[in-house]
């Protein structure tokens, strides 16, 4: 056992799908594990964190962390896995550039505490108690991680080695990840773990793609029914395929439903929700404000839109003015 | 301050707006070449880039002028019908439409990203535009970007980590 190579799995900030990939590998996960002495995976098996902590610093191959970073103790178990770990990667679209609990950079922690503890509809909470990170009860000490005032992704918060995109990573991702991590025949440090094209590279409805797509209305799939063979563009609904990474091999066109963006940019671009903002609103027929406006209105929520898996990786990170110490 | 009149006066000392301009080639980058030549006198606050067109500012620019300390980014275009590349401009004019919404929900106050025609003869038009959008981003206050995002990465006791990508 000693001899094989380490891995080690952990989440944090985000929902188990991540954890599901790894068990879609389906029959795949027994020659992984085969071949690796899996040290720590809390979904699945009894390891605690001072297994983690007595294993000589560098002696874990690769620690695969997905979720983002959003309290203290995900601070200290990225900083553990990272000092544990030869490699770490980013495994999924929170860890890659924040995620979904990403779009919480929309609003301040006071906000959000505010919300969830007090005006939920669901919340009954007169005293207006909060979580506390200490709190003494008949002489015991109680502790909580602290909530930080925003979201980060893994390489904002230690050094990341790779990048598994994805919400979640397919199995076919995963397993060619995996297959190069253990043979050694990985790119340069610092890559994404996916082809660096396009989606719209790999779509099967590539061909019915117009060159030139002059959008007069912007569709949404619940209110209008979409034809099962057309460019999704072509049809109106806003698809994200022409600024996501391609290497989903287009599942969610295939089940029907557009892009929405959670490969995250292929390396020539820094800011994904930028540049499909760019590409969508100039492919728009109107030349006139208001008609342009018109057509455009039809995208209700850029930012949740555009930003879905990306805010905090994005050129901006958060909305502007929602960190006390950020006030002007 | 009187947009008409010369450059607005600033006390020693104090904050001055930075706003970074982007200019097309054909149109406003020449107006402002011919406010130059014409010793027409406008704000020293812009820091004008030239682009071969107005469709070329890709959104990118615009977020990474604001994210390292930019207060403001104003985009000089051909009047609709002139554009040198037929078209350029009205992919500027819808990307600016939908931007200005997107930036105003994250924050950014309408007002810091402006987007003018300015045709090649318009020297006073340029005067005009840039002592107006420096008042008015004078009036707003500093955006701080950099700062706020630095200040943000200190609590969690590091500078950014410094990513590959």
């Amino acid at each position: 056992m000693a001899d094989k190579p380490k891995v080690a799995f952990y989440w944090c900030a985000s929902c188990g799908g991540c954890e599901e990939a790894v068990v879609d590998l389906a029959e795949d996960l027994l020659g992984v594990v085969e071949a690796v002495d899996i040290v720590f995976w809390p979904v699945a098996m009894d390891f605690k964190r001072k297994d983690v902590e007595a294993l000589p610093d560098g002696s874990v191959l690769a620690a695969l962390l997905n979720g983002a970073i959003r309290t203290s103790e995900q601070e200290e178990m990225a900083h553990l896995l990272r000092r544990k770990s030869r490699v770490l990667v980013a495994f999924g679209a929170c860890a890659h550039l924040g995620g979904i609990p990403g779009l919480a950079n929309q609003f301040s922690r006071e906000q959000i505490l505010k919300f969830v503890y007090e005006e939920a509809p669901t919340v009954v909470n007169p005293g207006r108690a909060r979580p506390a990170p200490e709190h003494r009860v008949e002489g015991h000490g109680l502790t909580l991680p602290r909530f930080r005032e925003g979201v980060r992704s893994l390489d904002q918060v230690v050094q990341v080695d790779y990048y598994i995109p994805g919400c979640p990573p397919t199995p076919k991702i995963v397993k060619a990840a995996v297959g190069a991590l253990l043979t050694g025949q990985v790119p340069p440090r610092g890559a994404t773990l996916a082809p660096d094209i396009a989606l719209c590279d790999e779509c099967p409805r590539k061909d019915s793609k117009p060159a030139d797509l002059a959008f007069t209305e912007f569709r949404r799939p619940h209110k209008a029914a979409l034809d099962p063979q057309k460019c999704l563009l072509a049809q109106g609904f806003l698809c994200m395929g022409p600024s996501t990474r391609g290497g989903c091999e287009a599942l969610c066109i295939r089940g029907n439903m557009p892009c929405t963006g959670c490969f995250g940019p292929t390396s020539r671009v820094r800011d994904q929700g930028a540049k499909m903002l760019s590409s969508l609103a100039s492919n728009v027929g109107a030349k006139d404000e208001a008609e342009i406006d018109r057509v455009l209105a039809g995208i209700p929520d850029p930012v949740g839109t555009f930003y879905r898996y990306g805010l905090p990786r994005s050129l901006l990170r958060r909305k502007a003015g929602t960190t006390p110490s950020g006030a002007p | 301050m009187n947009p008409q009149g010369g450059p607005p006066a600033a006390a020693p000392g104090e904050w001055q707006p930075r706003i970074a301009a982007i200019f097309c080639n054909w149109c406003t980058y020449t107006a402002a070449d011919l406010a130059g030549v014409s010793r027409l006198k406008y704000a020293p606050n812009v820091r004008i880039l030239r682009v071969m067109c107005s469709g070329r500012v890709d959104p990118q620019f615009i977020l990474k002028a604001l994210a390292e300390g930019a207060d403001g980014v104003l985009i000089g275009g051909c009047h609709p019908g002139d554009c040198h590349y037929v078209e350029g401009n009205y992919k500027m004019l819808r990307r600016f439409r939908l931007l200005r919404r997107m930036l105003a929900d994250l924050g950014i106050e309408d007002g810091r990203v402006r987007l003018e025609w300015i045709s090649a003869s318009e020297g006073d038009k340029v005067r005009t535009v840039v002592n107006d959008m420096v008042e008015k981003v004078r009036a707003l206050g500093p955006l701080r970007l950099p700062e706020r995002l630095k200040a943000w990465d200190r609590e969690i006791g590091s500078e950014e980590v410094k990513s590959h990508g």
